[in-house]
C-alpha cells in the first residue's frame, strides 16, 4: 500500500492518495499538468515535501537507492550510461527472459544503443528497471513509441505485474489503455488534481 | 665539466624582443589585428616577471615561515582564481571556487611538504629558494588538471542528465550513478601530464631541466630534479583532480542521492578564451 500525503514541489501539489497493491492508477491531463513531476516526486528525484508510505513505512527512513528500487520510476526518455545494451543490465539472465514478453529479438542485449530505436529504448529500459522486482511501477509513457503489436504485449506485461500486486502508477494520454490496464484515473491540472 | 653561468643584460633582453617586435609588424603588414594583443601581454610578462623577480629576491633574502606561508596561501588562492575563471559551468556561490582552491591546497601541499621534508631536504625544510619554486610548478599543473576536470564533469552532469538520473532511478547510488563520468574527467586532467611525462626528454626538453643546464648544471643532476620533479607533478595533478572531481560530485548530488542541477549557475558567457 502506497500512501500519499500533502506531496508537494514547485508546480506541483498538494497532492493526497492512497494505493493499494495490486491496484493500477493511471495520471491524465495535459501538457505541463505536472505528471511527470508527481512521478518523479514520488520516486524522490527531486526536492519534495510530503508524506510518502509504503507498507506501513516512511520514506524518510528509508535510503534513496533503496527506496527506489521498491518504488521504481521508468522515464519517457530512457538514458544510456555505456556504448554495449548488455551493460546496462545487472542481471543479464533475467533481461534475456522478458525480451520476447515486450516483442524485442532474443539478441537485443548485445547489441550497440547506438542502433537502437526509440520504441526498442522504450522497452528495454522497462525491462531493465522490472529485473529489480520492484513492489510499486511508475511508468511515464510507456508505450508512446510502440507500434501496435509491441503495445499489446508491453500492456500484457504489466497487467500481469498488477495481477500478481506490484501497484502501478501511469502517465498517459491514451484514454483506452487506461481502461485496458484496469486503472483508476487522476486528472491533473496545473500541478493539482481536479475532478474531470 | 664547466659550470659557467652567463648572466644577461637588459640589452641581450632588448635584442630578443626585437624578435616579437617583427611578429607585430608581420601582424600589421598582414592586418592580423594581433599586434596589440601581442604586446599588451609581452609588457604584462615583462613586468610580472621583473616584480616577481624581485619579490622572490627579498623572500630568498628574509627565509621566514611567516613569509614563505603567505606568499603560498596567495599563489594558491590566484590559482583557485584561475581554475574558476576557466569554467563554462559553475555552481552558485563561492563553490567552485571553494572546490578547486581547496582541492589546490590540499594537494600543493602534500606533495610540496612532503618532497622538501623527504626528497630535497633543504634546511631549513621552507628555505624559499626551494619551497615558492616548487610550489609553483607544482600548482601550474595540478590547477591544469583540476579546471580541466571540473570543466568536463559539470559539462557532462548536464548534458548526460537523462543518463545519470536513469541510474540513480534504478537505485544506484551517487557514487556509482556518476561513475563514468567520474572516469571521463579524471581522465582528462590528467591526460596533460601522462603526455608531458611520455614527451620529456624526446619531444620535449622540459623548462626546469633546460634552465638548470643553461645555469651550468651538469646534465645527469638536472636530469634527476625533472624526474623528482615529473612524480611530485603527477602525483599532485592526479590528487588535487580526484579530490576536486569527488567534492563537485558530491556538491552535484544530495543525501537522498538526487541530481542537483539546480546548484549549477546559467551557463556562462565570461568563459576565458
Amino acid at each position: 500500500m502506497l500512501s500519499i500525503k500533502n506531496l508537494s514541489r514547485p508546480g506541483l501539489g498538494p497532492i493526497d492518495f492512497t494505493l493499494a497493491g495490486g491496484k493500477a492508477m493511471a495520471i491524465v491531463g495535459p501538457s505541463g499538468a505536472g505528471k511527470s513531476l508527481l512521478l518523479r516526486a514520488l520516486a524522490d528525484l527531486d526536492e519534495n515535501d510530503g508524506d510518502v508510505w509504503l507498507d506501513g513505512e516512511d520514506r524518510a527512513d528509508i535510503p534513496a537507492p533503496e527506496w527506489r528500487k521498491r518504488v521504481a520510476y521508468v522515464a519517457a526518455e530512457s538514458g544510456w550510461w555505456a556504448d554495449d545494451v548488455g551493460r546496462h543490465f545487472d542481471d543479464l539472465e533475467a533481461a534475456r527472459k522478458l525480451l520476447d514478453q515486450v516483442n524485442l529479438n532474443e539478441n537485443a542485449l548485445t547489441w550497440p544503443v547506438s542502433r537502437l530505436s526509440t520504441g526498442e529504448k522504450q522497452r528495454l529500459s522497462l525491462i531493465r528497471t522490472l529485473i529489480g522486482k520492484p513492489q510499486v511501477l511508475l511508468l511515464d509513457e510507456p508505450t508512446s513509441a510502440l507500434d501496435d503489436d509491441s503495445k499489446e504485449r508491453v500492456e500484457a506485461l504489466i497487467r500481469s505485474l498488477v495481477a500478481d500486486g506490484v501497484s502501478l502508477i501511469v502517465v498517459t494520454h491514451d484514454k483506452s489503455q487506461v481502461q485496458r490496464l484496469g486503472a483508476r484515473v487522476m486528472t491533473l491540472k496545473n500541478g493539482q488534481e481536479v475532478t474531470p | 665539466m664547466n659550470t659557467v653561468f652567463v648572466p644577461l643584460g637588459y640589452v641581450d633582453l632588448a635584442l630578443a624582443s626585437l624578435l616579437l617586435l617583427f611578429s607585430g609588424l608581420l601582424s600589421i603588414y598582414l592586418r592580423l589585428g594581433l599586434e596589440k594583443r601581442l604586446g599588451i601581454a609581452a609588457l604584462r610578462m615583462v613586468v610580472q616577471l621583473l616584480l616577481i623577480g624581485m619579490v622572490l629576491k627579498l623572500l630568498f633574502a628574509l627565509v621566514s615561515p611567516l613569509w614563505t606561508g603567505l606568499a603560498a596561501a596567495v599563489m594558491i588562492g590566484l590559482a583557485g582564481r584561475e581554475v574558476m575563471a576557466r569554467q563554462k559551468r559553475r555552481f552558485s556561490g563561492l563553490w567552485t571556487y571553494g572546490i578547486g582552491t581547496t582541492s589546490l591546497m590540499l594537494a600543493g601541499s602534500i606533495v610540496t611538504v612532503l618532497a622538501l621534508t623527504t626528497q630535497i631536504r633543504p634546511e631549513p625544510w621552507y628555505d624559499p629558494r626551494f619551497a615558492i619554486p616548487i610550489l609553483g610548478m607544482i600548482l601550474g599543473n595540478t590547477m591544469n588538471g583540476i579546471s580541466i576536470g571540473l570543466d568536463r564533469l559539470m559539462n557532462a552532469a548536464v548534458n548526460e542528465r537523462s543518463a545519470i538520473e536513469a541510474r540513480l532511478a534504478l537505485g544506484h547510488d551517487r557514487a556509482r550513478a556518476f561513475r563514468p563520468q567520474v572516469r571521463d574527467a579524471c581522465r582528462s586532467g590528467l591526460i596533460h601530464i601522462v603526455n608531458a611525462m611520455s614527451a620529456a626528454g624526446v619531444i620535449s626538453l622540459p623548462g626546469m631541466m633546460t634552465g638548470q643546464i643553461l645555469a651550468g648544471v651538469d646534465p645527469t643532476e638536472a636530469v634527476k630534479y625533472q624526474i623528482l620533479i615529473m612524480f611530485l607533478v603527477a602525483g599532485s595533478t592526479g590528487l588535487g583532480t580526484l579530490t576536486a572531481v569527488m567534492f563537485a560530485v558530491r556538491r552535484l548530488s544530495d543525501s537522498r542521492h538526487r541530481l542537483r542541477l539546480d546548484r549549477i549557475e546559467n551557463e556562462t558567457t565570461h568563459t576565458k578564451e
